[in-house]
């Protein structure tokens, strides 16, 4: 547990709604990416066929919870706050690939901009800004 | 306009029975007239986000505002037309009570020629203490003459 890698793996194996997405993180060094590969499941239109937009904000939004817990340690699960996203492209039935900055993190907030694409990171698919109500382990001295 | 409607209600049948997404959340469209439209997503332990408290996700309560302002745009609208989600921003305003459906209200108050406004609520008992409320804006015509989908092939000058 006291790997922060694992630790957050082995929280989004206890999220039910992380397994029925089918998402789960890598890490390299510092940099943290969520994976959602692409599944029948997580289709919205089924003519075209594109991705629900619902569910690439929703694996936006768990991206930023996972990146806050792996850098910022939290007591417990962030709070999401408001998120706003912004549609670029249709989600095709591809691997899709996230990867979120924290802006900031105060006391109790923190700023989260979270970026989604598909075959090629210059050509992101969505994007999502969010604010978190955090409560971070222990307090910053 | 009311032959708009009922066309628009098999619509959103179809759209929610063919729609995998909406299928696997059981999402359901309550009511559908000139006012906006209702939906439900049910209760699920396979949704929960919080295993601790048994609070379903955000996202569910996302997919299921994104999918309410969708079909809200088409009762703003005189005509069937193809849409596309522009943006869409979520407050979260409290924990869903674990164990309980959730609604959602959504509202379309202002249609352009390419541009659909929408709000939403998202509620588990009453529509006035709000689990989340939403604001959208939908792309008309998405398509913009060119065949459906014809905005996911890739264009030439990309590559």
């Amino acid at each position: 547990m006291s790997d922060p890698t694992e630790s957050v793996q082995d929280l989004l194996a206890r999220i039910p709604y992380a397994q029925f997405l089918g998402m789960r993180i890598e890490v390299a060094g510092d940099e943290m990416t969520a994976i959602l590969p692409f599944g029948q499941h997580i289709v919205g239109n089924p003519v075209l066929p594109a991705i629900h937009g619902g569910v690439l904000g929703a694996f936006m939004e768990m991206t930023a919870l996972a990146q806050l817990l792996l850098t910022e340690g939290q007591a417990r699960q962030p709070r999401v706050i408001d998120v706003s996203i912004e549609y670029l492209r249709s989600g095709r039935p591809l691997t899709t690939f996230a990867r979120a900055e924290i802006k900031k993190v105060g006391r109790r907030i923190a700023n989260v901009h979270v970026e989604a694409w598909q075959d090629r990171r210059a050509a992101p698919i969505a994007a999502l800004r969010g604010h978190f109500l955090v409560t971070p382990t222990e307090p910053k001295g | 306009m009311s032959d708009h409607l009922d066309a628009m209600r098999n619509f959103v049948q179809g759209m929610n029975q063919g729609s995998p997404q909406a299928v696997a959340l059981k999402l359901e469209t309550v009511s559908l007239d000139k006012t906006g439209a209702v939906l439900k997503v049910p209760y699920d332990e396979k949704l929960i986000g919080d295993p601790e408290t048994g609070v379903i996700a955000g996202g569910v309560v996302t997919t299921l505002l994104d999918h309410a302002c969708g079909q809200a745009v088409h009762t703003g609208l005189t005509e069937f037309k193809t849409i596309a989600t522009l943006d869409l921003r979520i407050d979260y305003m409290r924990p869903a009570e674990p164990g309980k459906d959730i609604y959602a209200k959504a509202h379309c108050y202002k249609v352009t020629r390419s541009v659909a406004f929408v709000r939403a609520v998202a509620y588990d008992d009453d529509p006035d203490d709000p689990v989340a409320a939403a604001q959208a804006a939908f792309m008309l015509d998405s398509s913009s003459g060119r065949g459906f989908g014809a905005n996911l092939k890739a264009r030439k000058d990309r590559k």
